[in-house]
């Protein structure tokens, strides 16, 4: 028998709260590399506080967020190994897309021309490159950030809502990105509320709510009960924590 | 915008890289000089000064006294646009990585905060020295050019004189960080830098407090040093009132910054 490979992503009993308000409550899930995990639930599940804590930007009350085999801080230079995207929006408005991957690219030591590869493997022209990212609209911002994700050529992604904004053709245009770089042996954590394309492109699904997971399986495993698909699954999922809520 | 299929490449995704190296302190200086330089607001800054100095020695040249042309003198009038444009680029290094939110991107390729913040200070404070490097190179012309209007022509500066300069510079630059650091917002702390301490030099100027003032009003302990006759007194009074002006939002800025959440919104 073979051992199966080390986990990208290790969550383990993790919590955080901001004073007496749990936000996210034991949380525990794993990402292994060829996998697409899609991470679902609500807003206000605890989502985006989850990958903030898995990439040091938010530290944890308690539990373990390991990264590769520790944790994210410790990668002595996390770009060339992680791709992350939390918030396409979170560029600043005066620097052009391509100076934006170009600041990237220098800071964890690859050649400019990487920065002109990347405008290119996510479909924005050398012109649209040259623009300042405040004349973006959300899709092109979206095409930049998974640009910027990819710049490292990393093993593992970690994308915060990334198909927001992009339209039909680019959602296609990410799915394939997403299952071609899984074939690779790369491991994703892809966070959104389009249960839609979660359901075509996750192999494996983990839903949260109210910070804490309700499920956690593969595509097929959950899914064997849910006529409806993923979308009734969700409801179904989320309302009984609801209702548990209530009686709590 | 043009879709691309994506399965261009067929190797292993984050195939074989020497990623275990970190990052040298040098290339995220790189990076935060760059910073300093690649928006609309700081490029315009740094052309506004590089234009101002010159503009001022000429506008020396034709119009002042002879008297007033002498190497002191000009040196000071170099200073008054650097003095008043460079804080703004220090305040927008620190928080533009929070008023635009790429604090996001910065501290997830650079973890630890701190090396990020003392590159910036590296950064900041290495534009300011050799801008006034060129300001004292431009004063020298200055000074030169000043002959023919049979003016002063006086070199005498002396060593200390350039000490002196630079010391209020980096003040400078490290009060405008401090205010970036503690206030986090782009208007306010531009607002703050600016009116806070006229406001405070307003109040110390009131007669109960004259007495005291240069202790605690920063512009007022930096005087000596344009004027080259700092005592033993005036160093004290400078420590004091930049404690309070620099170190002190400095101390809390730093703290909240390495312990904070960084968020998106």
């Amino acid at each position: 028998m073979t051992t199966p490979p080390p986990a990208a992503i290790e969550v383990a009993g993790l919590s955080k709260s901001y004073g007496r308000e749990p936000v996210v409550a034991d949380v525990s899930f794993t990402v292994r590399p060829g996998s697409v995990t899609g991470f679902l639930g609500p807003n206000g599940a605890g989502k985006s506080t989850t990958l903030r804590i898995l990439v040091g930007l938010a530290s944890a009350s308690a539990g373990r967020a390991a990264v590769l085999g520790g944790p994210y801080a410790a990668l002595p230079n996390p770009g060339l190994r992680v791709g992350v995207l939390l918030d396409a929006s979170a560029q600043h408005n005066g620097r052009s897309g391509h100076e934006a991957l170009a600041l990237s690219a220098l800071v964890m030591g690859l050649p400019a021309r990487r920065a002109d590869e990347m405008r290119d493997r996510v479909g924005l022209s050398p012109a649209e490159g040259r623009r300042r990212i405040g004349d973006y609209s959300l899709g092109m911002r979206q095409r930049l950030g998974i640009g910027h994700a990819l710049l490292g050529d990393p093993e593992l992604l970690i994308l915060d809502e990334p198909a927001n904004g992009l339209d039909p053709a680019g959602i296609h245009w990410m799915r394939s990105l997403l299952r071609d770089f899984a074939d690779r042996g790369g491991a994703v954590l892809l966070s959104s509320h389009l249960l839609r394309e979660i359901e075509v492109i996750a192999d494996h699904l983990v839903v949260i709510g109210g910070g804490r997971v309700l499920a956690d399986g593969t595509r097929e495993e959950l899914l064997a009960g849910a006529d409806g698909g993923l979308e009734e699954l969700f409801l179904r999922l989320t309302a009984a924590d609801a209702r548990e809520d209530v009686t709590r | 915008m043009s879709v691309q299929n994506s399965s261009l490449s067929l190797q292993r995704a984050g195939g074989g890289r020497a990623a275990a190296e970190g990052i040298p302190f040098a290339r995220l200086v790189r990076a935060e000089l760059r910073k300093l330089t690649d928006t609309r607001a700081t490029r315009l800054l740094l052309i506004a000064m590089a234009a101002a100095t010159p503009v001022v020695i000429a506008v020396m040249l034709a119009v002042a006294s002879p008297r007033d042309l002498n190497y002191t003198r000009l040196v000071d009038f170099t200073q008054t646009p650097q003095k008043f444009i460079l804080p703004a680029l220090a305040i927008l290094i620190v928080t533009s990585e929070w008023s635009q939110r790429t604090g996001l991107v910065t501290f997830t390729l650079v973890p630890d905060r701190g090396r990020v913040l003392r590159a910036k200070a590296a950064a900041t404070l290495g534009l300011g020295l050799a801008l006034i490097v060129i300001a004292f190179a431009v004063a020298a012309v200055g000074n030169l050019l000043g002959g023919l209007r049979h003016g002063d022509g006086s070199w005498a500066f002396g060593a200390p004189g350039f000490g002196e300069m630079i010391l209020v510079q980096l003040l400078t630059l490290l009060e405008g960080l401090a205010f970036g650091m503690l206030l986090r917002s782009s208007a306010a702390a531009i607002a703050a830098y600016y009116v806070l301490p006229t406001l405070w030099s307003a109040l110390f100027s009131t007669p109960g407090l004259k007495g005291i003032a240069p202790w605690f009003d920063l512009n007022q302990a930096q005087g000596p040093l344009y004027t080259h006759d700092i005592t033993g007194t005036g160093w004290l009074q400078l420590l004091c009132a930049a404690s309070i002006w620099v170190l002190l939002p400095l101390a809390v800025g730093i703290v909240r910054a390495l312990r904070g959440e960084i968020k998106s919104a």
